[in-house]
Formats: C-alpha cells, structure tokens, sequence
C-alpha cells in the first residue's frame, strides 16, 4: 500500500497513458490501480524540461523551467511553472521566497515587449520599430563620438578616448553577453563604463 | 568567493557581519545550518539590527554600522594579546617578518604623505626595506620592531575592549566573547568562515573593512582551507562574472588594468605591471602578465593586433583619472559633459545615491538608452508619478529610447556565482512581444555604428572598424562562439615552454587554459582567468556530474570554477611548510615528495617545494600581505574612520572627518549632514527583505504580495521618544531628500550606547519605486549621501543621517 513510487517512474508510466497497466504490472493490487487512477495526471508530464539558474542573488540555485512547447525544436514555448533543481549541489531543490515565485518575474505584467522612444520634453512613450530605434541609437552615438572623441590629451599623446557617452553594464547578463559588450564598449572608445558591482 | 557555497558545511565557526545571508541568500545559508547541525558549528552575526541571521546565531553583538574596522582591530588586538596566533602560519605564509621604511608611521588617523588638498596620499614610505640583493628585507625573529607584525601589533594597541564599546556601542562583555570565539579558530584544526556582502562595502572605507576581516583570517590562519576563507556573498547573479570579465572603466578582463595616458606604449605600461619577485624562488604570477595582455587584444582586434602596431595598444581608450565610475559618471552629467547614456539591466535611478542628483544628471543628458526585461524607473525618469517622482516632463529634454531584453528563461549562457563556479544555462521560454536577446542587441549596435563610419568615415574608426567578429552570424552571435572566444585559441601551434617537441595546441584548436597563453600573439582570449572554461574536452561550464569524492563539499566536476577548475583559491596554505595538511580532517592537497596532489587543484606549481615556494602566488612575496604597501588609497593597515555623516566625532582621530582619502566631489560635501548633527540626529542603514530581490521582485506579484507596502524599522524606545505609533506615518528626511513611509517599531532594533551617549538606529529597506506590480513607494536612495569608497566608489548606503517625525499620512 505504502509503496513508494519516484515522481520519475511515476510520470514515465502516467506519460505512457497506460498507467493502470504499467502500475499493475509493477505488482499493485487492484486497489492501488483503482487509486492510481483515480489520481490527476500529474500536469508536467507534457512539458519540456529546461535546466536554469535562478537570476536573482549569487547563491546561483539550479532550476528547472517546464513548458508547453519546446523551443529545441522550434516551437512557441510557454513556460508554465518553475521549481528548484533536486540534483543541484549548492541549493538540492529549495529555492527561497524570491526563486520560488520566479515565474512571476518571466510573466510579469511589466515585461517589456516593444522598442519605445520618449522624444524631448514629452510625456509619453511612442512604439517605434526596431530597425528605427537601432538606427536612432547609433546616429546619436556617432555624432557624439564624432564631435568628443579625444585622440590625443594636452602633451600630445594618443588617448583615444570617448568620454561624453557612457556604459552601464547589467548584473545579471552572461559572461558571453558581458564579454561580448565589453568587445562593442571598449573598441568604441568609452571610459565612461561600470557595471552594478558597486550598488 | 576563495571557498564555495558547499564548503560551508566544513567550518567550526561561521562569522556574518556586513551580511544577512539567511535573508539575502537563503539557500546558501542552508549550508550554515548543516555545519551546525552535523559538526557541531557556531554562527556569530554582528549587526546593527537583530536579523534573521542573527535569530539563529549562538551569538548576537550588535554594532553600530560603519564601525566594522574599530571591531575587528579589536579582535585582533585579542589575538596578539592573548597568543591567539597561529604562529607557523603567520610566521612563514604572511608578510609578518618584512621590515618597513623608516619614514612609515601612523599618527592621528592618518598615515605618513596624506595631502589634505588632494585627499590623497604620497605613498612611497608604505613599503619593505629592499636588500642589496634586490629582494625584501626579512627577520624571522618579529624582533626588530620596524617588521610588520610589531607595527600592526602597535597599530591595534589603541582598540580595547572599551575603545569598541565606545565606538561601535558594543557593549564589552559582549564583544569579549566574540573576541573569545573568533580566537579559538587560532588553532590549525580550527576554521572560521567569513561572511560578507554589501553591509561592508557600501562604506566610504569599504575596501577596508573586508582587509580587517582578510587580515584576521591570515592571522588565524584561515586562509586557503576547507571551512575557512573570506567568502564575498556577493548580490547579483552575474556580479561576479561582469566584474571578472573586466565591465569597469578601468579593467581589461582578468584584473588586467587599462592604461592611464602617462603610459604612452606598450613597454611603459608593462613596466609597472609582470611585477618581479621580491623575495627568491617565488612564482609571482604576474610576471606572465604580458601574455594575458597580449592575448586579449588578439581576442579584441586578432590579425589587426601585430607585433608592430604593439598588439594595438594605441587603440585601448587610456585613462586621465583613476576611473570613470557611475558616481563620477552622474556628476559630470550634473555639470552638463555628457550627452549620452546606455544602461543594460541597470536601474540608476533607484540604485545610484542621492536621487535628486541623478534626477538632475539624466535630465541633463541628450539621449539615455534603456535594455532590460523590465518597465525601469530609469527608462521613466521623466514621467510624473506625483510625490514618488516628481518632475515636469516638459522640462526635460533627453531622448530615451526603451530596448526590451530577453530574460534569464529565454537566454542561454554562462553566470558566475558567488562560488566562482560558470554554470552554463538553457533558454526554456519564447521571449515575449519583440524582446531580443542582449547579444542581438550589442551586436546589432556595434554592426550599424561600424556600417555608417564605413560609409561616412568619422573620428578614428580603426578600432571599430577592425574589431574582430568572425561570427556565423553578425548580427548576433551565439553564446557558444563568444564562450569559446573567452576560452582563447591557438593561432599557430603552441609548444610546450618546458619541452619544445610537445604540443599544448594545435594551430586553430581552443587552448587547454592559460597556461598555454603566449605573448607573442599566437594565442588570443578574452579572459585568461576564465580560459579552460570551453576546451577542446566542451563546454566543461555544463558539466553536471554531482560525485564528490570523500563529500570534502568540492563537487569538481559540477561546472567550472575559475581559475582552471580550483575550487578553494590559496589551497596550497591548507599545508604547512613542509607541505604536510594542517589538520589531516581538512586535507585539500598534500606535497607527496615529488608533486602536490589532493581533492583540488593546486593553486601552486605541482612541482614547487614547499620550503622554496610559498602559497600566495600572484603576490610578488609569495606570502599574504598584512601590510600591503601602496596597493590601497587609504592605507597600508584599516584605521577607524566614521562615515562621512555620524552621530559622533572619531574617538580615534577626532580631527579626520570620513575616510580621508574617498573621493568627494565639490558641493556633495556641503550636502553632508555635519558630525553629531542636531538638525540629522539618527543614524540610518538601508537593507533588503527576504522577500525581495533589489527592485526586480517589485515587478512580480507573488512578491509584491508577500511584503506589499513601503516601511521604515525604528526601535520602541525612539517611537517612544518621538510619538511615532506601531504602523503610523512617519516623515524621514536627510539633508538631500525626504520620504515618507509606515513606522514598523520593532524590538529588532536597540538604541546603541556610544561614547556614552544613546545612537538611535533608523532602517529603510530598499524594494520599492513606481513601477512594477507593488505599491508605489521610496528606496533609500533619496537620503543617501553621493560619496563612494576611496578605492572602488561604492557609495556610503549603510550609514548615513536623517530626521524623523510623525506626521497625519496621506488621506485614504
């Protein structure tokens, strides 16, 4: 009666969609079948499983993301629900109050979805398309740089600087990302750049 | 981290003090409950307020924040007064023995060339007396009493037990039996662990206070053990790796420095770098310094970067000033010389200090570029929220343009925790609306800025125009391809140094790790310190294999640990000088006759002698540093100083205001609340809940429920004094700005009794703003002063002065 079953051999045969068989084949009586059947399908069997870290503090917990499509294979995927990663050294499965509500934060209301721009003295942000804004982003940059690039300092030696446009750099992007914007900030010439480490 | 989260479970005795981890890194904290449960470990927390840390600790001091430094030179005046040193430590492993110039000295609180001036100090006396030989000059006896141990021990004189009480208000018995704790970890089968996050570095002498607390651990002989270590909890997720990657005004990737303008070429900017041994034998592992250096701008600029153009040194921005952090970033903005500003995942205007000067400095800005998954308070900066921010958006002219970024659950890549560990992570979700990824995002910028000055040529392209992006697809490169890049390649074969028919890699392969880096410009790497994190053996920073032989909590093959998969830094000192482990229960690695061999990797050469080599390889003494010459702005040894705003003069050196050497800029001082104001009486910390992360958690709803609204924390007795009722309204103010908030009066917080007088304590947590899915609210950073730390400028947030009053709250 007390058989313990893993969550893993459980939703391999409830994936199969014969779980009375498998159950009963597994040796249960006709009670456990009955019960087992009687039990939900449990609502990740159909999910795709994507291990992740939490982005949050720096304990850095594993995770595992379930959702309804799988991106792998190209298609739309939701993710429905997140919990911690049971073979995880540091966090073992637990998460803390701010893991534990992490779907919140990848459907938050306030995700952003659309390129917006404020124009001067507005009171508002207008939709703009990306193409618009990459451009719009660049043609500030250049003329700034154009205008304020320093190649050579007082004494006349080579600095090749940028400082009337600065970086801020995240806290939580990948060191790919990191190393990849270090790449486009400092070829550009900038020195006016810092990351979240100090705050 | 020099340890790990897991490690934890190894110590006798855990110390948290500029920390809350049991809040802040909850699930880290579980391995302080194992080393309490199964060894039988106590847990200390010093604290201004009786934290969740603290609710489980076998010990609670509290302190007064921004006194750290006074506390724990006290603890170590214990030490040296009651022989609680772990001699053969501290004697062969630190630079105890090396004497020091006769002009050195320490008087009034300041040290030898101080400039009031220029807030800054001439430190050539902060150095060894250097021998004939060229080497530094040692006695073994600590009897000549110009050698470091005798200066420190003369240094730490002044803080007695009744000094702390004094300054940090902790009462004596109180500290005595810390003091009493912390010395048992003397022993070589005792460890202590440190933990710290923000609660120490956000102090204009941050810096400082971690050395306090390193310089403990060394004399304890903590350092480079199982349970031990000096364990930075660090706040973000990938804090750790943006720094390690080098996104600083004034770092290349791997704690290389950018050059300053007075180091015109290549050969004068390696000249104070590679830096020689100073004593014989020693590894000093900078000396390899060119070879990370060149192999970078190989990374950078690839076929462009030659021997003859420098590896194109001249095309690194070189430096006029010491950094342009975010502090002196918004100040020139406020004097009107700068036009633009991107910020990538980066709040400012909640996370910067003094709000109404960041308000001021991005309004002043022509354009201001937004990337994040989230509606920021920056990104709205100009938007009227009534009294949670306001401001008149036909007043400000600056363009903002919002880019919206993918989240973690829809990026794929690598985050270095706090561990050091790389841990490689999958993309799960499709992103919403037209979020793209960051990497789109840098590359497309990069792409079309090359593009128009191609097409229109511009000031000094070169770099831009040559900067090597070899990538399948331009437009974004895949993580894979910039991991790989990080990892470094083979650009023709490279030999073996030692044995020139043996290849370490072939032409075009990715290098086994940066041991095999060149400066000859055969190898390229954007990290060295990250190299072997992507091999020709894969991407060993997606290694999941949990085994952990004899569970020592090394866990060696789960990820990548930097560098080269050490998992505990200094590991050789777990030996001593016979190479023999201090305590054979906490054997890390072992000196077998020929080579070193353990549970980890040797942070020395496998083949050093450990009576020729010492531990501290990257230091050019090969030992650890008590004394640590000219390498910080504000002294070779931590002294008290007070925050810049105090309810009291510094006992120790009433004359010096603040950290003498922190970089104030004109007109914050006069924004300085005066010592033991009247008109600012309390004393304030800033914190954050265990429900919230920083200010993303405000945007979900789960933690917008759980702790929904604004608060400030002030003690019974200062409600008492000033009318202020359990859940009333309350108006805080500093000399910068004012908030108002709900009063929660709890017991979590006691008066601290300093130099005789009651410091009331005033705690406003940080959380809120006026975006997001929780209640519109205020952070701290509208009362916080706009000064940093005189090394790195984190600014001062935990301790600062306001006022408090109840007042009728807003109508319902």
């Amino acid at each position: 009666m007390n058989m313990e079953l893993s969550r893993r051999q459980f939703l391999g045969a409830a994936g199969a969609g014969v779980a009375a068989t498998a159950l009963g084949a597994l040796g249960f009586g006709d009670i456990e079948a009955a019960h087992a059947e009687a039990i939900r399908t449990f609502k990740l069997v159909n999910t795709t499983e994507t291990r992740n870290t939490c982005p949050y503090c720096s304990v850095a917990c594993g995770v595992i993301m379930y959702s309804k499509g799988d991106r792998t294979k190209g298609e739309q995927a939701e993710i429905i629900h997140i919990e911690g990663d049971t073979d995880h050294p540091t966090n073992r499965g637990t998460l803390c109050p701010k893991g534990a509500a992490l779907l919140d934060f990848v459907k938050s209301d306030t995700r952003l979805k659309y390129p917006m721009i404020r124009k001067p003295g507005s009171d508002k942000f207008e939709r703009v398309n990306w193409d618009d804004a990459l451009d719009r982003i660049v043609r500030l940059m250049k003329d700034d740089r154009d205008a304020n690039f320093v190649e050579k300092n007082k004494d006349g030696v080579t600095v090749n600087r940028w400082i009337t446009t600065g970086f801020l750099a995240a806290s939580a992007t990948t060191n790919e990302t990191a190393w990849e914007t270090y790449k486009v900030v400092r070829s550009a010439g900038m020195l006016v750049f810092d990351n979240q480490a100090r705050v | 981290m020099t340890n790990s989260w897991t490690d934890i479970k190894n110590t006798d005795l855990v110390i948290i003090m500029g920390g809350n981890a049991a809040e802040a890194h909850p699930c880290g904290f579980k391995w302080v409950t194992e080393a309490k449960a199964n060894r039988g470990a106590k847990l200390i927390v010093v604290d201004p307020r009786f934290t969740r840390s603290a609710s489980v600790a076998d010990l609670y001091a509290p302190i007064r924040q921004g006194t750290d430094i006074a506390f724990l030179l006290g603890v170590i005046n214990h030490c040296i007064r009651n022989d609680k040193v772990q001699w053969d430590y501290v004697k062969a492993f630190t630079n105890a023995s090396y004497i020091v110039k006769d002009g050195f000295a320490y008087k009034d609180g300041l040290f030898t060339g101080y400039n009031e001036a220029k807030r800054d100090y001439d430190k050539s006396t902060w150095d060894y007396v250097i021998g004939p030989d060229g080497y530094a000059t040692v006695d073994d006896t600590l009897t000549n009493p110009r050698c470091v141990w005798n200066l420190l021990k003369e240094h730490v004189a002044v803080y007695t037990p009744e000094m702390v009480e004094r300054i940090c208000g902790t009462p004596k018995d109180k500290f005595l039996k810390v003091a009493e704790m912390i010395a048992e970890c003397s022993s070589p089968t005792k460890a202590m662990t440190s933990m710290y996050a923000l609660g120490w570095t956000q102090h204009s002498k941050g810096s400082q206070n971690i050395r306090a607390m390193a310089m403990l651990q060394l004399i304890l002989g903590n350092i480079g053990i199982r349970g031990g270590g000096m364990n930075a909890l660090r706040g973000h997720s990938n804090i750790q790796g943006l720094t390690d990657v080098g996104l600083m005004s004034n770092l290349l990737p791997g704690y290389l420095t950018l050059p300053n303008e007075k180091e015109i070429d290549l050969e004068t900017y390696m000249s104070t770098r590679g830096f020689k041994p100073l004593r014989p034998n020693q590894m000093s592992y900078w000396q390899n310094y060119r070879k990370f250096f060149v192999s970078f701008q190989k990374a950078m600029w690839g076929a462009a970067a030659t021997p003859e153009n420098q590896f194109a040194y001249d095309w690194l921005p070189k430096l006029d000033v010491p950094g342009y952090d975010i502090l002196r970033a918004l100040e020139l903005m406020t004097q009107g010389k700068m036009t633009g500003y991107l910020c990538q995942g980066f709040n400012p205007l909640l996370a910067a200090p003094n709000r109404k000067k960041v308000t001021d400095a991005l309004s002043k800005l022509k354009y201001l570029v937004t990337m994040d998954p989230l509606d920021t308070e920056t990104a709205r900066f100009w938007e009227n929220h009534g009294e949670f921010n306001d401001v008149d958006p036909s007043q400000i002219q600056t363009e903002v343009i919002q880019l919206p970024s993918t989240c973690f659950a829809e990026d794929e890549g690598s985050l270095t925790n706090s561990s050091r560990w790389l841990q490689w992570h999958w993309p799960g979700g499709t992103p919403p609306g037209e979020a793209r990824t960051d990497n789109w995002i840098m590359a497309q910028i990069h792409v079309r800025l090359k593009e128009l000055y191609r097409k229109e040529g511009g000031a000094f392209p070169d770099p831009i125009i040559n900067l090597d992006w070899a990538y399948a697809d331009a437009g974004e490169p895949t993580a894979e391809e910039l991991a790989k890049e990080i990892n470094g390649k083979a650009l023709a074969t490279v030999y073996d140094a030692a044995d020139p028919t043996k290849v370490l890699a072939e032409a075009g392969k990715l290098l086994p790790g940066f041991a095999a880096l060149r400066d000859d410009g055969s190898t390229s790497s954007g990290c060295w310190i990250y190299s072997g994190c992507f091999n020709e053996n894969g991407n060993n920073m997606a290694r999941r294999d949990t085994s952990d032989p004899d569970e020592t909590g090394a866990y060696a093959k789960w990820a990548f640990s930097w560098p080269v998969n050490r998992r505990i830094l200094y590991n050789r000192a777990s030996a001593d000088v016979n190479g023999k482990a201090w305590d054979p229960s906490r054997k890390l690695i072992e000196w077998d006759g020929a080579k070193w061999a353990g549970y980890d990797v040797p942070d020395i050469a496998p083949t050093a002698k450990p009576t020729d080599v010492g531990p501290f390889i990257m230091n050019p003494e090969g030992v650890s540093r008590l004394f640590t010459r000219g390498l910080m702005r504000d002294g070779p040894f931590p002294a008290h100083y007070e925050p810049f705003e105090s309810p009291l003069d510094n006992l120790v050196a009433p004359k010096v205001r603040g950290n003498p050497a922190a970089r104030v800029f004109k007109g914050d001082f006069e924004q300085f609340a005066e010592t033991a104001s009247k008109e600012f009486p309390y004393a304030a910390t800033s914190y954050r809940l265990t429900e919230h992360f920083h200010y993303w958690t405000k945007h979900c709803r789960t933690n917008a429920v759980l702790q929904p609204e604004f608060f400030v924390e002030i003690s019974e007795e200062l409600a008492a004094e000033k009318g202020i009722t359990k859940g009333g309204w309350v108006r805080v103010w500093s000399k910068r700005g004012s908030i108002q908030a709900k009063a929660v009066v709890t017991k979590r917080i006691k008066p601290l009794i300093c130099d005789g007088k009651p410091v009331h304590v005033v705690g406003i947590p940080l959380h809120w703003g006026f975006t997001g899915a929780a209640r519109k609210g205020f952070g701290p950073n509208s009362l916080t002063p706009f000064v940093g730390d005189a090394n790195i400028e984190t600014p001062e947030y935990k301790a600062f002065l306001v006022n408090i009053e109840p007042i009728a709250g807003p109508v319902a």
